[in-house]
């Protein structure tokens, strides 16, 4: 039992902005009251917040681990010496399992979504979670070029799309449906790609509005917790910010997610016209609260691009002539991996960092908008305390407005928003306002019932010092983190939905299954033996 | 008699997850659906079973894992190596254990496809998984390798025979190549087989290179093969839907080692401009891409690893296990599910037998014969359950078939960890 006093708390969910109250701890949840005799915290002068939750990382998996692989050279830049209580690993884009599980709990952040996992990695990517301490975790399973999918819409069988995707969430362990540049990865597969939403896949005869859809008409009609988590088509391209629009209104009424906007709010017709178009999104998304996205803010410097939009990465190899990885994935999807530095002096990147800030400054509903670097393809999450700072303080900003290249002043609107957030804003941004979206109902926030995973900051007028280093770190009400000392190895859960199958129609997945995958269709799902903690979430269809 | 079904064999990096084995007992009478290779490791798995002991001596189980973390704790430049042919969650104590003691952790790859791994880690590679060889590819290219006796149902379940959602007609619908110094048994399967001259792979890959980006080349021929036979072969290449490349030791293992590898995959790189070429490493004794694999999301490299300055730090040459050894650096080694004396060259294996080294291995082996203690061990994939990744990183459960009398290489590492790391505590 404990209990922390004296703290300024900031708990968006439950409406506290800055107020002196007392929080009680049993048995790893929130309670209205605890005896005296339970230890006590005295957070004066700290300022406590719900732990950070990342929507949208890749931490884990396939793609992941190739791109550790690649990158010999990135791992030297940041090394993590073991200690009596933790384990040795490296950095910096991508840093091995038990490294992330620190870095990330260094921040205040307990919980962290790993954003893209193509089924037949399921196994892999929970592997690698165990190996995850500190934080709780989930995965997003990739749908948006399956083929199961693309045939059952390409016959018109949208209620067989609708169980196989149930039956494949089960199977996986996964949390969420993601959908990444529908069409266009299995186009890749023979070397072309989508161009919009209207352009037909090769061989199965539907088109990306169709996928998109379609699987957000599944997400409504499963009940999944979080909204359909969307990258959409011409991820990078100069001018597909009309895309992203399209999509947007194509899945009018649907709860949906967009995630790393920033890399889909591109104006021009080519590199040399490229331009922001952030004010374009941020309006649309204020007339229309449906939507969630996460940014992708850009960190200037080098760092390790990653995703399943094999056919953009590509692109960027061609554009940066650094080393390629790609590996495409049988049935499911595809894997780019591509090393990249954002210069400063770029136009290019100074306009896609400016469009970054633009989203969150813009976008005036902070519950729309969540932090993420879409790590580690806009830059290493580490970089939060900096970009909350960015947000926090219009001097900085300023100042760094002036250094990078000059089309920002020109050519943005940036320099002219004089928006600071609030560290309630924050707390949205940043714990609740992704809790919410994702529907964890007992994190994000610090009422009666919550998991106790709780960070408290020191008051600092820097507020990059002050998010990147907290004094302590509670998870389930265990202080694991004390002045930057992690004090316990601590095991977090794997969180997944378990949906009502239709077992019937089993045998139907199985006969395609077996023709075309080359593992067996009962080593294909991830058994409950496989985790070292979870939390199952029970949907009710 | 039981018969249990989807059962996965760990011999090779194939990693067949399809075999019907029979028990009675603690004994396998039968295996369907497996290779010769893999069929003869299951029905042989009484065979060559190690005995515990130390220094010759029979003992027990507990006094060899007693021995053995007396040894590890009081060593200063500790080796572990090996891990090819056990399960995953042996290989994450393995690397646990190394961090402990602040090991050099090193596994087979090192004497066998560590130069692709190499390879890749400087010019990227262009794959896929082999589900989409099997579905998609009408062009198949086998380079210094020979998978009819290394990797034997490759062909039948990946490449060559099956019928995939693009290739309906199966082998009807693929063209398939072999390139080689010599005619192995792979050329049954193939349409055509190009003899090229021995050490020559590095300039008939760079000549095809040069070839593809429109270059003339003033000779006619190049490690044996006539300009005509390499322009025919890349307009096979530019002209397929899907070609995928595969490549084995053949370049890994003769000089230019990396450097052949990475001509061959700038080659598939370059294809790319023209249509989807893939290229992918022939890898797997048992699982090797298992350790490669565990050992990259731990510790951030995939062999060659020192953990003695406490955080993990990779480079071949310096911390990979023959060289380590032949420099007689390793003062103790811990060789785990692979025979390090067999396969070492004799400066690096002399030195093995010269330190104390403890074997934990299902089997007798050269490195047994020579160990200071041998621990044995359930065989992973027969007698302990697990995980195992497949040559195309994909994972693939593994099943426990018949008992054994003795732990499994995860339990025995686990409690060597136990051991030790009470030992190094009540020495501080």
């Amino acid at each position: 039992m404990l209990k922390i006093i004296n703290g300024e708390v900031y708990d968006p969910l439950n409406g506290i902005n800055g107020g002196i109250k007392e929080i009680c701890i049993r048995d790893g949840k929130i309670v209205d009251e605890v005896p005296n005799t339970a230890k006590i915290i005295d957070a004066s002068n700290l300022v406590v917040m719900p732990g950070g939750i990342d929507i949208h990382s890749h931490i884990s998996g396939l793609k992941v681990n190739a791109g550790r692989g690649l990158r010999p050279e990135d791992h030297r830049r940041m090394v993590i010496p073991k200690t009596r209580i933790t384990r040795s690993g490296t950095g910096y884009t991508i840093p091995s399992t038990f490294a992330t599980g620190y870095l990330y709990t260094k921040l205040g952040y307990t919980t962290v979504m790993e954003a893209a996992v193509p089924p037949i990695g399921a196994r892999h990517t929970h592997e690698e979670l165990n190996d995850t301490p500190m934080i709780d975790k989930g995965c997003y399973i990739v749908l948006g070029n399956n083929e199961f999918i693309l045939r059952y819409l390409q016959k018109g069988e949208y209620e067989k799309a609708r169980d196989y995707t149930a039956w494949l969430l089960n199977a996986t362990k996964g949390y969420a449906i993601k959908i990444v540049n529908p069409g266009g990865v299995e186009n890749w597969k023979y070397g072309q790609d989508v161009s919009g939403l209207d352009d037909k896949v090769n061989h199965f005869d539907v088109t990306p509005r169709q996928i998109l859809t379609a699987l957000a008409q599944i997400n409504q009609d499963l009940h999944l917790p979080h909204g359909v988590h969307i990258h959409c088509n011409n991820l990078g391209v100069p001018g597909n910010y009309r895309t992203t629009l399209e999509t947007l209104h194509a899945l009018e009424g649907k709860r949906v997610h967009l995630t790393h906007v920033q890399f889909h709010s591109y104006g021009g017709e080519n590199w040399s016209g490229f331009a922001s178009k952030a004010p374009e999104i941020a309006e649309y998304l204020n007339q229309h609260p449906h939507a969630t996205i996460d940014v992708g803010q850009i960190i200037f410097g080098d760092t390790t691009t990653m995703t399943a939009d094999g056919p953009w990465q590509y692109r960027l190899h061609k554009i940066s002539e650094k080393k390629w990885y790609n590996s495409d994935v049988e049935l499911e999807s595809g894997c780019g991996i591509v090393p990249y530095v954002y210069k400063e002096k770029n136009f290019v990147n100074a306009i896609q960092w400016a469009i970054g800030l633009e989203l969150f400054l813009l976008i005036k509903n902070p519950w729309q908008v969540f932090m993420s670097t879409d790590h580690p393809n806009g830059g290493p999450f580490i970089f939060y305390p900096y970009i909350i700072r960015l947000l926090m303080d219009k001097n900085f900003r300023d100042e760094m407005t002036k250094r990078v290249h000059k089309r920002v002043l020109k050519d943005t609107v940036l320099p002219h928003i004089t928006r600071e957030y609030s560290l309630y804003e924050i707390a949205i941004i940043t714990r609740a306002g992704p809790a919410k979206a994702l529907g964890l109902t007992h994190k994000g926030h610090l009422g009666v019932g919550a998991d106790a995973d709780i960070v408290l900051y020191p008051k600092l007028e820097n507020k990059e010092e002050m998010f990147e280093r907290p004094v302590y770190v509670l998870k389930e009400g265990e202080v694991i983190l004390q002045e930057g000392q992690i004090l316990k190895d601590w095991t977090g859960k794997t969180i997944f939905v378990e949906l009502p199958e239709n077992k019937a129609f089993q045998n139907e997945i199985r006969d395609d299954f077996e023709k075309y995958y080359t593992v067996e269709f009962s080593n294909y799902p991830t058994g409950l033996e496989t985790f070292a903690r979870y939390e199952s979430v029970k949907v009710s269809i | 008699m039981e018969k249990i079904s989807d059962v996965t064999c760990l011999f090779c990096g194939v990693t067949c997850d399809d075999l019907e084995v029979f028990v009675e007992g603690d004994t396998i009478k039968e295996v369907k659906n497996a290779c010769i290779l893999g069929k003869a490791t299951f029905m042989n798995h009484k065979a060559d079973v190690a005995i515990p002991r130390i220094k010759g001596k029979e003992t027990s189980i507990e006094a060899c894992i007693e021995a053995s973390a007396e040894i590890l704790s009081q060593s200063h430049f500790p080796l572990i190596y090996g891990l090819a042919s056990t399960e995953c969650n042996a290989q994450r104590k393995a690397i646990e254990l190394a961090d402990l003691i602040g090991a050099s952790i090193d596994t087979t790859s090192s004497v066998c496809h560590s130069p692709s791994l190499q390879a890749i880690q400087t010019v990227g590679d262009s794959t896929c998984t082999l589900g989409e060889i099997k579905n998609r590819a009408d062009l198949l290219v086998f380079w210094g390798c020979n998978p009819a006796e290394a990797h034997p149902r490759h062909f039948t379940r990946y490449s060559v025979t099956p019928k995939g959602y693009f290739v309906p007609r199966g082998k009807k619908d693929r063209q398939v190549i072999l390139v080689d110094v010599r005619k192995t048994p792979s050329a049954k399967a193939a349409d055509q087989f190009i003899q090229i001259r021995p050490g020559s792979d590095y300039e008939v890959l760079t000549a095809m290179r040069a070839l593809l980006k429109g270059e003339e080349l003033e000779v006619e021929e190049v490690g044996g093969v006539p300009i005509s036979t390499l322009k025919s072969l890349l307009e096979k290449l530019k002209t397929c839907k899907f070609g995928s490349i595969h490549w084995g030791m053949g370049l890994t293992m003769s000089r230019g080692k990396h450097m052949n590898v990475m001509a061959l995959l700038l080659l598939a790189r370059d294809l790319n401009r023209f249509t989807k070429v893939v290229a992918s490493p022939m890898r797997g004794h048992g699982n090797v891409v298992g350790i490669a694999t565990v050992l990259t999301w731990q510790t951030g490299y995939p062999f060659a690893v020192n953990l003695s300055r406490g955080f993990p730090q990779y480079n071949p040459g310096e911390f990979s296990s023959v060289d380590l050894l032949a420099r007689r650096e390793a003062d103790a080694a811990l060789i785990i599910a692979a025979d390090a004396f067999a396969n070492f060259p004799r400066a690096a294996a002399e030195h093995l037998s010269r330190i104390p080294t403890i074997a934990i291995d299902a089997k007798e082996s050269m490195t047994t014969k020579i160990a200071t203690v041998v621990i044995p061990t359930a065989q992973a994939g027969i007698s302990a359950p697990g995980l195992a990744y497949r040559m195309d990183h994909i994972p693939i459960p593994v099943k426990k078939v018949v008992d054994s009398p003795y732990p499994s290489d995860q339990e025995v590492l686990k409690r060597i960890i136990e051991k030790v790391r009470s030992k190094l505590q009540n020495r501080v």
